[in-house]
């Protein structure tokens, strides 16, 4: 009993000198909580597929009442801008080219006609499909703009509504903004980013600097040592997350409909997942430069695999099911659905368990490496 | 290219001053108007305690650092405007000579060989000269990183003469170098001067190798306190210079101690089972004398601790005294290894060792670089694991009760390695905690800590801002706060000056007066004397034991004259190779 | 006369290849920048070239008829038939939410019980339901699904069995892109990631990293001029990242059939002037630095981070707000960016290539001139 206690004595005194070593200089503590407020407000704001500015060229061979109504209508949105309006359809191609337009609107000779003969009216776009994401969103835009001229039109000249008109409407996100999607994954990627760095480079840095071997002279034991590592990352990783917690609901004011716990209980899964993987890259390790370079080439594919940018449904069956042993893809599920969806702890079972079992997995596999690699 | 007109100085530096930022506040001076000329063709030494300005001054004569104040001129040419043309004349070695450690020996020649242009027929006989000089030959594709400290430095002397330099500036060329190597390095050096007539400055804290050059230069503080040949040097302490024997049954080192804290002696030191001391003042001798001193031809050594002497009086520490002092009278064994082996894949480090060491004595663990006393001494701590033998400290397994085991041994590492980013106080505490002391006890043994080792106005620094003495005492201060039965050290006097070692060794002293046993390792020959039994070890094995009155005795027979220790060192170390090799 | 500068020039030139050759000794035989320069952009060419799209397909979704009827049947025929639907059938919406909050659909299409008679009148609603959490996939489903809407549509006017498909139709083509693949911009976007990572990230660590190891002092006391040190520097790094270039190109067109319309030539061309770029950035936040943590960290904040969220590679610069978007144009990789898609789908456009070429050319002349500035040799700060 008395040796358990010792040992968490050495433990609370390891813990407590990694804490003031950050806590005390302020290079370090400023180095692990701005670079993660400055990295959310980047992605916040750079990081999202929505078309704020759609420039087009318009060419009206119609040059009717309709036609110019329904240009209006494009113009009138705030996200359409108009840079060019061209009497020659070949022109089209040099604008395109050069990158000055992203759509070009063609309304052909007959619009007023058709319109009036109740056959559909044609409108082409041509998109610039150089980034096939981008083409398709602003086509939706335009879709949608079409949509609600028709409506009105149909409603004003009382012709027969289509067959069926879609009615489409979102869950959680009831304005499709990326954002709402993103900046909540960054509370998971973020914490895994800072944490894993700290954990490797923790322990490279007391090895490069020739620490490690008097902590080794002390009654210290691996595990003990491995615990003071892992406590501080873990709670520096809680800091940073609740940040960005912040920083969601007071910035961007995306709103939070999920509770804590369900949240903190499956940060803090992942951090013992995340650690570990710290743990291992230092195991692995030599100086700070292998640690900062290995947990970088390891971050890569975490971060490419999770659907923080390409989402894993998108994926091929073989690539999708490789996801189930990344544990970032688990917590950004976990992220999004608590803070998006309102999810319980109940029904994220399934994620916390895969977490859990990833946490398992490491932690066992670096202890293994640290303790070959003491002694 | 216009003829360089031949100067006869190659230094003339006038009232030259240079001065570092200091933390926040205040900048540190680290040379104060220092005037002085180097003559072409000789070799001069720069000797000082830390902290004197030595690397400053030949950064200086290099360019790599612009003057703040005053003149310098190196080969006629004013600095620092001459800094490029100088760095293409001159060859430098700095402290820490800049290997490619990923590079192999030849490709680290052929880069300098390179840069400094030299080519062809030249360059193979330079090439075969050097690696002759340096006994290289053997390791050319061997990659720098692998070499033994030795041999690093050799290399990168090597380096540094892939020409023949018009100035060559060496700074501590020697640090961390064994006798062997440095003996072979030095005999580089003055054939350079002697056949090829270079001009060499160098910076050492080595006195003996200073007594082999044309002039000593001894800077103190950024200022010089006396310069000249080795000779007028010397003469300073003439008629000052004494030898006593200690008396029977008391090791030499405790009446050195005794010695060292007698206000009228600027040093004392032991020598050959001897003790050496220097007198400040007439009647300091007189008194020597008296009590039965012999009077010796004094050496470059003492000269210099006369010229030091105010600094010998404030740096003698106060001895240590610990709560519970251990039982010396009981004189068990502490550390017992036999038949201990390491191997690291065919490679086979440590090779069947055996020795042991009673409780309370100090214990020298010697040998050439690369002769496994590293290794030997990271298993005997237990950051290494041996592949095999028998290995027992303070009476445990350190296999089966290693935490048991570490709460009864202290470690003061070569490198300082307590965290710089912590204050004083911080480390202390973390080290008190983490070898489990709590509450009073606690801040019994930190209080202690300060006291004993002066550390108190240091308290709320930075361990990593400390002067390095002072981080030694630190370093030395946190392995003690558990009070344990063994302190090791290793290689804790590198590159230390000959005070900082005096005032090291007397701690240690009054350490193992206390019971504590001591395990050392040391590159300075002469602090073997200070151990009650030491062993050389070479290739993995141990090939001399004993009193250092016996390891002398064994070159004596040898040799057929007086030997020193390090005359010892080397004529065992080298039997034991030409015997391997005759095998 | 001219004979000293002959010999100037061969003892330069003697030195920069001794100084080459050292350096790329070093990058060869570290692990870790093997590990950073060639595998980790291989494996991020596989991963973007089979793992990752944002292009749907086969989404699943619960198609909910909650009473058959020839029109409910024909309309969730068009998502069966779509390549961008995997439907479910299911009778009542509470079983479709369920479906939904399970993750085991990602849209629900609605089709009441009155569908097939109201249809008939023209007068049907179908209600699109999606999720939103993915905002750009909840995007594109909704595109697709209206889509699929729309052409049942077009299908009943062509029958006669409907009067009209309300009076504007939109007619698509898609430029550069036909296949409406994402790796057309995926795979040439990612050549600025690891030229980014060769060049800026780890460059910035060599230099620092000889200031760290005390290799600095001896190698300032010779011959060398700093301008020889920095090109020693930059001249493997520099093929390091042309590697992870040729790597890009050679996968895009032989495994991921990227139409490359402009010139190879001119690519390669353009892409040096980058790669000059992004090693200007590297050599001077290591100068500046002179400590590889440090210089490491910067690098991340200051070119990495930037060359993927800001350049135009992943997110469109037209996504961003103004103040953002001004910042982008500080920011080398969103010029290449630009001039790598033009030159890889659009073909030579004059204006597009000049405009960024030129740009970059002068932030790598002012970059290298800096870096020049801050490595003197010397140990003054």
């Amino acid at each position: 009993m008395s040796a358990l206690f010792e040992s968490i004595r050495r433990v609370a005194a390891l813990v407590k000198k990694e804490l003031i070593l950050v806590f005390k200089d302020p290079r370090m503590l400023r180095s692990l909580l701005v670079p993660p407020v400055i990295q959310c407000l980047v992605f916040g704001y750079a990081a999202s597929f929505d078309l704020n500015n759609i420039p087009y060229a318009l060419r009206d061979a119609d040059n009717s009442a309709p036609s110019r109504e329904l240009a209006a209508a494009f113009d009138g949105t705030g996200i359409f801008h108009r840079v060019a309006t061209v009497e020659n359809p070949a022109e089209l191609a040099t604008l395109l080219d050069e990158g000055k337009i992203l759509l070009f609107i063609e309304i052909g000779p007959d619009f007023e006609k058709s319109l009036a003969a109740g056959r559909p009216a044609k409108v082409r776009i041509a998109t610039d499909g150089r980034n096939s994401n981008t083409a398709a969103t602003a086509l939706s835009y335009a879709n949608e703009i079409v949509r609600s001229f028709n409506e009105k039109k149909n409603a004003a000249s009382g012709i027969a509504q289509p067959s069926a008109a879609a009615v489409p409407r979102v869950w959680y996100n009831p304005n499709l903004e990326t954002r709402w999607t993103m900046v909540p994954s960054l509370i998971a990627t973020l914490t895994l980013l800072q944490t894993l760095l700290l954990a490797s480079m923790s322990v490279a840095r007391e090895r490069e600097f020739g620490t490690f071997d008097q902590l080794l002279v002390t009654p210290l034991r691996p595990a003990e040592i491995m615990l003071g590592k892992c406590i501080p990352s873990i709670l520096i990783g809680f800091v940073q997350a609740t940040l960005i917690l912040l920083v969601a609901q007071l910035w961007f004011g995306i709103p939070f409909e999920g509770t804590l716990p369900p949240l903190y209980l499956g940060l803090f899964i992942f951090l013992l997942a995340g650690v570990g993987m710290g743990l291992f890259v230092s195991s692995v390790a030599v100086t700070m430069q292998q640690a900062m370079l290995y947990s970088f080439v390891l971050l890569m594919p975490f971060m490419l695999l999770s659907g923080l940018t390409t989402p894993i449904e998108n994926m091929p069956d073989f690539i999708r099911h490789l996801t189930w042993l990344n544990p970032l893809r688990h917590a950004i599920e976990i992220t999004r659905r608590v803070y998006l969806d309102g999810a319980g702890i109940g029904t994220l079972l399934p994620e916390y368990g895969a977490l859990a079992l990833i946490a398992l997995v490491t932690l066992t596999a670096s202890s293994w490496f640290f303790r070959r690699k003491l002694y | 290219m216009e003829e360089t007109r031949p100067v006869e100085t190659a230094v003339l530096a006038k009232d030259l001053a240079k001065s570092f930022p200091l933390g926040k506040q205040g900048r540190v001076q680290a040379l104060g108007g220092v005037s002085l000329a180097i003559a072409r063709g000789t070799l001069t030494a720069l000797v000082g305690p830390d902290g004197a300005g030595k690397t400053t001054f030949l950064r200086l004569v290099t360019g790599l650092l612009a003057p703040e104040d005053g003149t310098l001129e190196v080969l006629g040419l004013p600095m620092p405007a001459g800094a490029a043309e100088i760095q293409r004349r001159i060859g430098y070695m700095p402290q820490k000579f800049g290997l490619y450690e990923d590079l192999s020996v030849q490709e680290n020649l052929d880069l300098y060989a390179d840069l400094h242009g030299v080519t062809g027929e030249m360059r193979k006989a330079r090439y075969e000269k050097l690696l002759h000089m340096t006994a290289l030959a053997p390791f050319t594709g061997r990659l720098a990183g692998r070499l033994s400290g030795g041999m690093k430095q050799k290399l990168g002397l090597a380096c540094t003469l892939v020409r023949s330099p018009e100035l060559l500036v060496l700074d501590e060329p020697t640090v961390g170098v064994d006798p062997l190597s440095r003996r072979e390095l030095w005999e580089i050096v003055t054939d350079l001067v002697r056949d090829e007539g270079l001009t060499v400055l160098v910076s050492t804290s080595y006195l003996d190798e200073a007594e082999k050059c044309g002039s000593v230069v001894i800077l103190r503080e950024g200022r010089i306190v006396a310069s000249g040949a080795p000779e007028t040097i010397r003469a300073l302490a003439t008629g000052s210079s004494f030898v006593m024997v200690p008396p029977s049954g008391k090791a030499a080192r405790s009446l050195q101690s005794v010695l060292l804290d007698r206000a009228d002696l600027c040093d004392a030191v032991p020598e050959g089972g001897l003790v050496r001391c220097v007198a400040s003042s007439k009647e300091a001798a007189e008194s020597l004398v008296g009590s039965g001193a012999k009077p010796v031809p004094p050496r470059l050594e003492d000269g210099f601790m006369s010229v030091l002497h105010a600094d010998t009086v404030r740096a003698a520490p106060q001895g240590l005294r610990m709560e519970k002092p251990f039982d010396t009278a009981e004189r068990g064994e502490v550390i017992a290894v036999r038949g201990l082996v390491r191997r690291f894949g065919d490679f086979t480090a440590v090779d069947h060792v055996d020795f042991s060491v009673r409780r309370g004595e100090v214990f020298g663990l010697l040998g050439p670089n690369g002769a496994g006393k590293t290794t030997t001494f990271r298993m005997l701590c237990g950051l290494l694991p041996a592949s095999g033998g028998h290995l027992e400290v303070a009476g445990m397994n350190l296999r089966s009760a290693r935490a048991d085991a570490r709460k009864k041994l202290g470690y003061v590492a070569q490198k300082f390695s307590l965290y710089g980013d912590l204050t004083v106080m911080e480390n202390l505490t973390f080290f008190a905690r983490a070898y489990g002391l709590n509450g009073a006890r606690r801040q019994g043994r930190i209080d202690w800590a300060l006291a004993s080792f002066e550390l108190s106005p240091w308290a709320g620094t930075a361990a990593g801002q400390l002067p390095g003495g002072f981080r030694q005492r630190l370093a030395m201060a946190a392995a003690l706060l558990h009070e344990p039965e063994i302190l090791f050290l290793d290689e804790p006097t590198s590159g230390a000056d000959p005070l900082a070692r005096r005032e090291f060794w007397k701690r240690i002293t009054a350490l193992s007066e206390e019971g504590v046993t001591i395990v050392v390792t040391t590159h300075f020959m002469e602090e073997a004397e200070y151990c009650d039994h030491i062993v050389i070890q070479d290739a993995g094995k141990i090939l001399a034991r004993g009193t250092p009155a016996e390891v002398r005795a064994l070159a004596h027979q040898e040799k057929g004259r007086a030997a020193t220790m390090e005359d010892a060192f080397i004529a065992i170390v080298a039997e034991g190779r030409a015997g391997k090799g005759a095998r | 006369m001219n004979r000293m500068e002959e010999n100037r020039t061969a003892a330069t030139l003697r030195r920069l290849r001794a100084l080459i050759r050292k350096e790329g000794r070093q990058m060869l035989r570290d692990p870790s920048t093997i590990l950073m320069g060639v595998f980790l952009p291989v494996l991020m060419l596989l991963l973007f070239g089979y793992g990752l799209s944002l292009d749907v397909r086969d989404v699943p979704v619960a198609i909910v008829v909650e009473s058959p009827s020839p029109e409910a049947d024909n309309l969730a025929s068009g998502f069966t038939l779509s390549p961008y639907f995997a439907p479910v059938f299911v009778r009542n919406m509470a079983e479709a939410e369920e479906m939904m909050l399970a993750r085991r659909a990602d849209c629900i299409v609605h089709l009441a019980g009155d569908f097939g008679r109201n249809a008939a009148q023209g007068s049907a609603q179908v209600q699109i339901l999606t999720r939103g959490t993915d905002a750009n996939r909840a995007r594109l489903i909704q595109v697709y699904a209206q889509g699929a809407v729309a052409m049942w549509n077009l299908r009943r006017i062509d029958r006669g069995l409907s009067a009209a498909a309300g009076p504007v139709v939109i007619e698509n083509r898609l430029f550069y892109n036909d296949a409406n693949d994402s790796h057309y911009f995926l795979v040439p976007g990612l050549v600025v990631i690891i030229m980014t990572l060769t060049g800026a990230f780890l460059t910035s660590m060599v230099v620092a990293r000889e200031w760290e190891r005390g290799t600095f002092e001896a190698l300032f006391v010779t011959p060398v001029t700093s301008w020889e040190i920095l090109i020693g520097k930059a001249v493997p790094y520099f093929c390091l990242g042309m590697v992870g270039f040729a790597l890009c190109v050679g996968a895009a067109e032989v495994l991921f059939s990227v139409p490359l319309r402009g010139s190879l030539l001119l690519l390669t061309f353009g892409s040096m002037i980058y790669m000059l770029v992004a090693l200007g950035m590297g050599l001077v936040i290591s100068a500046v630095t002179r400590s590889q943590f440090l210089a490491s960290q910067f690098a991340l904040l200051t070119s990495f981070l930037p060359a993927t969220l800001l350049s135009g590679f992943l997110f469109d610069l037209r996504s961003m707000p103004a103040a953002v978007e001004m910042l982008t144009h500080i920011i080398p990789a969103r010029y290449y960016v630009s001039f790598v898609k033009t030159v890889f789908l659009t073909g030579n456009v004059a204006c597009v290539v000049l405009e960024s070429l030129g740009i970059l050319a002068a932030m790598a002349t002012l970059l290298l001139y800096l870096a020049q500035a801050k490595t003197r040799k010397s140990l003054e700060k």
